[in-house]
């Protein structure tokens, strides 16, 4: 009976751990499953195509010149590679200008014919439609050769418009740079700040003040990053723009102090915990050869917990660069390149809670914001093998 | 010259020495025996001022090295330890080389003559007997060292800053017989140029190292005297029965 008890639980413990693992790697699955999609997907939006005159050389158009087509911006097809000729914008709604309701047949069961007969008549016409309106009878059309997203679309592209039309736009260099500049800033300020905290804890406070102080800290740990952000909104925004004398407070400045806070207790906790392992027996001999308290702190005990510290640094990171809510909220949310702290950016998982509700599952808008999912995953992973790295160093060295 | 005058001790209400009047000769070796928690190492302390460390402690009375009351406002602590330095119970050497260990209480000292560094880190590992072991790794880390010889780089390391006096708080009690063999001839050595003050639980040791010997028991000093008197006639019996191992 005992023994049945123990393999019981052995089965038990076991199978937690296996679920626990599967879970993970399932997760990994998904996120990468679902993001590869994109680079299957058509520049187009999904059941639309863009079609042009038969005479017409051009063949296929890249995202995007497709949108600096229908934004207006490129004005003639020489600059496309066709005949010098102004280029015509057709929109699907035109049609109902130009036929009536009744022209246009029951269910418009006509409509395919007649755009057949405006594209055909305008050799200068590009026409963004309906795939299910595409005519049957292809003669004086030409359909726009489908390019699929590349990887250079987005890992290097600069402008992320995912609902442009009739080509979105996924380049992801605008979020990127975002999410590292604010992270970078605000690992800038957390460190000296953190590390400067975790030696008065450690060395300098005395038992009480260190026993008052060491929770409050961890507790801050533990307010959800919403509060954070509120925080950051209603306080330190609107300080920004009034010191800097700016149009907005919501800056990617904003941003980084919000994360810097937050990622403030991690940094104190783990680089305290790491200098109060550190044996008496070190202080003493260096107290001993005559050396003052902060000689031995930064000549003994912080060469001694470095790891420790570099590790703490490293998790701090990686808290900042995954945050999600408190960016959202303070900075801005302007997927441009920033060329100064004191813009707005967005992050990229800002942009996946902000945009995932309104991307139409399976569409590439959604199949983007999970390859987004899929650098961010990249990254943090990067950071918590570094983190590892560093950590166990010290037991290598010993 | 070390002296005590009336010097009581506190950790928070405990009463760790009580009233304790006691003169050491320069250039000799003084061994402070006693039960554990008698208030030996407490007392070795008092003299580079260790204790401060801990919160709660509290003196009462003087204490003076070669002419000087070490606990007044306007003594500099880092000074002081520069002149009294300590061995401690268990080898603790820096996570450094072998050479940066010695040089650090230079370095820490202010002096950056890298020449005299180094010359300097010569002759203290020579006179920890350590030198002709250690000559060609001097770059090495400290801890590749075994506990004996890591024992003696700490005694370099506290004879690098040229102390007039060395107290050692049990220096041998986590070493094997013969390192701690060394340790002792090292001390027979060493006693002609500087005051030692050694603490041990070691009975031997104490009689085959020391010139003088205190007994104390309760934080009392019981007994002071010759080590061959004391070891030979005790005055007091409490003396007798601990060094005769009846109790302690």
């Amino acid at each position: 009976m005992k023994r049945l008890i123990d393999t019981l639980i052995e089965q038990l413990i076991k199978m937690s751990g296996a679920v626990t693992e599967i879970t993970v790697l399932l997760i990994i699955v998904f996120l990468f499953k679902e993001g590869a999609g994109l680079f299957n997907a058509s520049e187009v939006e999904k059941g639309y195509t863009v079609l042009v005159h038969s005479e017409n050389t051009v063949e296929r158009l890249s995202p995007k010149e497709l949108k600096e087509v229908f934004d207006g911006n490129i004005e003639n097809w020489e600059k496309l590679g066709g005949k010098d000729e102004a280029i015509r914008i057709f929109r699907f709604d035109e049609i109902f200008s130009i036929y009536t309701e009744d022209e246009l047949g029951k269910d418009y069961v006509l409509l395919p014919e007649k755009l057949e007969e405006v594209i055909s008549a305008d050799p200068t016409i590009i026409a963004y439609i309906p795939q299910k309106y595409l005519p049957t009878n292809l003669q004086g059309i030409k359909e726009l050769a489908k390019m699929n997203i590349s990887l250079t679309d987005f890992y290097i592209g600069k402008e992320w418009i995912p609902t442009a039309t009739p080509a979105p736009l996924f380049g992801i260099l605008p979020l990127l740079l975002g999410t590292l500049l604010v992270s970078f800033i605000a690992i800038l300020i957390a460190i000296p700040l953190g590390v400067g905290v975790a030696i008065y804890l450690a060395e300098i406070a005395n038992e009480r003040v260190r026993k008052l102080l060491k929770p409050a800290i961890e507790l801050l740990a533990g307010i959800p990053s919403v509060v954070y952000g509120f925080f950051g909104l209603v306080v330190i925004a609107p300080i920004i723009q009034k010191i800097g004398g700016l149009d907005l407070g919501e800056t990617a400045f904003a941003g980084s102090l919000v994360l810097a806070i937050m990622a403030l207790p991690t940094i104190i906790s783990i680089a305290e915990d790491a200098m109060r392992t550190i044996p008496k027996a070190m202080r003493d001999a260096s107290l001993a050869l005559g050396a003052t308290k902060w000689q031995t702190i930064y000549k003994v005990i912080i060469p001694f917990a470095s790891s420790g510290i570099a590790a703490a640094v490293v998790l701090g990171i990686g808290r900042a660069i995954g945050e999600t809510m408190a960016v959202l909220m303070v900075t801005g949310n302007a997927a441009v390149i920033p060329n100064s702290i004191f813009e707005s950016v967005r992050t990229i998982p800002a942009t996946i809670a902000a945009e995932l509700g309104e991307a139409p599952g399976g569409g590439a808008h959604y199949q983007a914001l999970f390859m987004l999912g899929c650098v961010l995953f990249i990254i943090t992973l990067i950071i918590s093998i570094v983190a590892e790295v560093i950590s166990s160093r010290k037991i290598i060295k010993e | 010259m070390i002296e005590t005058k009336n010097v009581n001790f506190y950790y928070g209400s405990f009463h760790a020495i009580k009233n304790v009047n006691m003169k050491m000769k320069s250039n000799s070796a003084i061994a402070l025996i006693g039960p554990s928690g008698c208030g030996k190492s407490t007392f070795l302390r008092l003299f580079n001022r260790m204790n401060d460390e801990i919160p709660g402690a509290k003196l009462e009375g003087e204490c003076w090295i070669n002419g000087k009351d070490i606990y007044t406002k306007h003594t500099q602590v880092d000074m002081l330890r520069k002149n009294v330095g300590m061995v401690f119970q268990k080898p603790n050497p820096f996570p450094k080389s072998i050479f940066e260990n010695v040089a650090y209480g230079l370095k820490v000292n202010g002096i950056k003559d890298r020449a005299f560094i180094t010359k300097k880190v010569e002759e203290s590992l020579t006179a920890a007997a350590l030198w002709d072991e250690v000559k060609y790794k001097l770059n090495k880390s400290a801890f590749e060292l075994s506990g004996g010889q890591q024992q003696r780089l700490c005694i370099a390391r506290a004879l690098a800053v040229s102390p007039s006096i060395l107290l050692m708080d049990e220096p041998a009690s986590a070493l094997d017989p013969i390192s701690t063999a060394k340790i002792e001839e090292l001390i027979h050595v060493l006693k002609q140029q500087y005051t030692i003050v050694i603490v041990t639980h070691n009975m031997q040791q104490a009689a085959r190292v020391s010139d003088k010997t205190a007994f104390f028991m309760y934080g009392e000093l019981v007994e002071y005297s010759d080590t061959k008197k004391m070891f030979l006639a005790p005055e007091k019996e409490e003396t007798q029965n601990y060094i005769t191992g009846r109790f302690g």
